[in-house]
């Protein structure tokens, strides 16, 4: 077993470029579900309104860069929480989650279509629009640059550290608003809307507000993807996307700030490290190919995530941040 | 002026009939020709009614009589197939009911909703209306609310121990106790600083050592100028504390009085007696057991009585 690439692999799980998107994806579902209890099942249509936003201004409106970013980031985003929120957020709770879900797979579907190939690019997408972006990193793009056991190539390295610090710029935000009456207002119409109301707020209002900052949130983690791959395709904005936004958030305990950025830390790392090892595991016949062969691996990490995950709902519920005894409220 | 509210409060209802729809001198809440339609059940049917500003009225009724289908009427929660009421002269028919909050008209529900994951501060600084800091962008500048936000947390604190719940500020309000909650959402409705103070039940669930304490909350609402609203079914706590009481039946008022007279209306007993054997047994004595069989449906009743 080489367990320095083991190491070395857990350790990109936990601050490489994955656990960055899926931050910022499960910052946004905190502030949904953790923040406001809006149920946002599709998570990944606002993660693709980044990624568009981008791919499209530049690729097909050959528009620059700077725009894309502001098209990415507020101009799609705002328009999807509008178009999820005006019908939905009258409803009980359960309405947005089904809506959610469903336009997630409808913008995917969408954009997978041969018909409109040659603005979308249909399944294969749009590429290479953020030159702009690796322009100003000031490392060598084909350098290795290590860091103890971690090394990233000169563009990863860019991406990582612009990366963490729009993750650390968000969670400064949220964390002013959260702790602001804004963010008060928001938690009561969590824990009771009619009561919320009753005290003069417009429920309605903040909810919208709530899913439109969280949606631009989720882009955020959308665009970030889009950038450090240089390419925005359909199918990486499938519904598992959204479930592992949630995973992430889970784990790291909702209506915490830290809590979905530790959440996608520990959920890329434990996925690296399951790949990483397993795989050896089988290489090496420690794991004999009667049990499982190299090409399930892929598939095992997942079923250790949910099972991961089972435990954690039983031995702790509430999160690896989150209060126990404030959980069990609920349950009084 | 509180003062002088309270002193003449002695009997602004002196001169007032007993009788449902009847005008009061100085009205805060007008509803007219309310009606509210479940099915083919009229839950509310209310031709006419007037809130006296400044005194305690209860809203009494059996099961099923539609006094919380009216509440939610009256404070926009649900809207009305047909009428309009008036708050302090302002037509509320297409006010959101959020608005009628800040409008000066706060209620509160049968089943306390206390916000289970707040503190009790963060439940009682929710109720203030007006705040900076509920705006987003001023959210992001908390140099533009911190002041405010003192004065709100400093006026918060004042309530608390007055409702005797000081110790409690930085529990979880999910924590509190049924008769706690009870208190907590009153003290909270206060933070609105209403004029009208609408009580759904405030005794519900409350152990008798709290009642008594709830009670002379209520009667301070009065005294401090504000005008009460509740619905209840203890008749003690109604007899005790309250100035007018309005009774309804199946959807309709069908009477109106002092809280001493209330109990020999015919009409009432009918209607509590009458149409339903389950109904509180106050009046028991005060009625001879055939009426149960001899009820007349309260509709007609009402329409003798007016």
């Amino acid at each position: 077993m080489d367990w320095g690439s083991i190491l070395e692999n857990t350790l990109r799980g936990f601050v490489g470029e994955q656990a960055i998107y899926f931050a910022l994806a499960a910052i946004g579902l905190n502030i949904h579900f953790g923040y406001t209890g809006l149920l946002n099942f599709g998570q990944a249509v606002f993660m693709a309104a980044g990624a568009y936003g981008l791919a499209l201004t530049v690729v097909y409106a050959e528009q620059s860069f700077w725009l894309g970013i502001f098209v990415g980031l507020f101009v799609f985003p705002v328009i999807m929480a509008l178009i999820l929120g005006v019908p939905t957020l009258r409803l009980r709770a359960d309405y947005l989650a089904i809506v959610t879900i469903a336009a997630a797979e409808i913008v995917r579907l969408f954009l997978r279509s041969p018909k409109w190939d040659s603005v979308t690019g249909s399944s294969d997408g749009l590429g290479q629009y953020a030159d702009t972006f690796y322009e100003f990193s000031p490392f060598e793009p084909r350098t290795r640059y290590g860091f103890g056991p971690l090394n990233f190539l000169g563009n990863q390295l860019w991406v990582v550290i612009i990366g963490w610090i729009v993750v650390a710029i968000v969670l400064v935000i949220v964390a002013t608003l959260v702790r602001s009456p804004w963010g008060r207002v928001l938690k009561a119409i969590r824990e009771d809307e009619d009561a919320a109301r009753s005290l003069g707020k417009n429920a309605y209002f903040y909810k919208m507000q709530a899913l439109i900052l969280g949606g631009v949130i989720g882009a955020a983690g959308g665009l970030m993807r889009a950038i450090g791959t240089q390419s925005a395709q359909p199918d990486n904005f499938i519904t598992d996307v959204t479930f592992l936004a949630w995973v992430a958030l889970i784990l790291g305990g909702a209506a915490r700030v830290f809590g979905p950025v530790i959440g996608a830390m520990i959920l890329w790392g434990v996925l690296s490290f399951t790949d990483t090892f397993l795989r050896q595991a089988v290489d090496q016949d420690i794991i004999p190919t009667s049990i499982m062969e190299g090409t399930q691996v892929g598939q095992v990490r997942f079923m250790l995530i949910g099972f991961s995950l089972a435990l954690l709902a039983a031995f702790r519920p509430q999160g690896i941040f989150g209060n126990r005894d404030e959980m069990a409220l609920d349950d009084r | 002026m509180t003062a002088d509210a309270s002193a003449d409060m002695t009997d602004p209802l002196a001169d007032v009939a007993w009788e449902p729809g009847v005008a009061k001198p100085d009205p805060i809440l007008v509803a007219d020709n309310i009606t509210r339609q479940f099915g083919g059940l009229k839950a509310v049917d209310v031709d006419h009614l007037e809130i006296q500003r400044g005194v305690i009225t209860a809203l009494i009724g059996p099961n099923g009589a539609g006094k919380t289908t009216f509440f939610n009427l009256m404070s926009n929660f649900d809207s009305p197939d047909t009428g309009t009421q008036t708050f302090n002269g302002k037509d509320l028919t297409n006010t959101p009911a959020h608005k009628v909050a800040n409008l000066g008209m706060v209620r509160t529900f049968q089943l306390t909703k206390a916000l289970s994951k707040m503190t009790v501060m963060d439940n009682m600084k929710l109720g203030a209306v007006g705040q900076k800091g509920e705006s987003f962008w001023r959210a992001l500048l908390p140099f533009t609310w911190r002041s405010q936000e003192k004065g709100i947390e400093t006026r918060a604190a004042a309530l608390l121990e007055r409702f005797k719940m000081a110790h409690m500020t930085d529990e979880f309000a999910g924590t509190l106790s049924g008769g706690q909650r009870k208190l907590l959402e009153m003290a909270r409705a206060l933070m609105v600083e209403p004029e009208l103070v609408m009580l759904d039940e405030p005794m519900a669930g409350v152990n008798p050592a709290l009642t008594q304490s709830l009670l002379e909350h209520v009667t301070q609402l009065k005294d401090e100028g504000m005008t009460v609203l509740f619905v209840e079914h203890d008749m003690d706590m109604v007899q005790e504390i309250s100035d007018w009481v309005v009774v309804m039946a199946e959807g309709r008022i069908i009477a109106e009085g002092p809280p001493a007279t209330i109990g020999e209306n015919q009409a009432v007993v009918d209607a509590y007696l009458g149409a339903h054997h389950d109904a509180p047994l106050e009046w028991e004595d005060e009625t001879d057991g055939d009426d149960v069989t001899s009820a007349a449906p309260a509709d007609g009743s009402s329409e003798e009585s007016s």
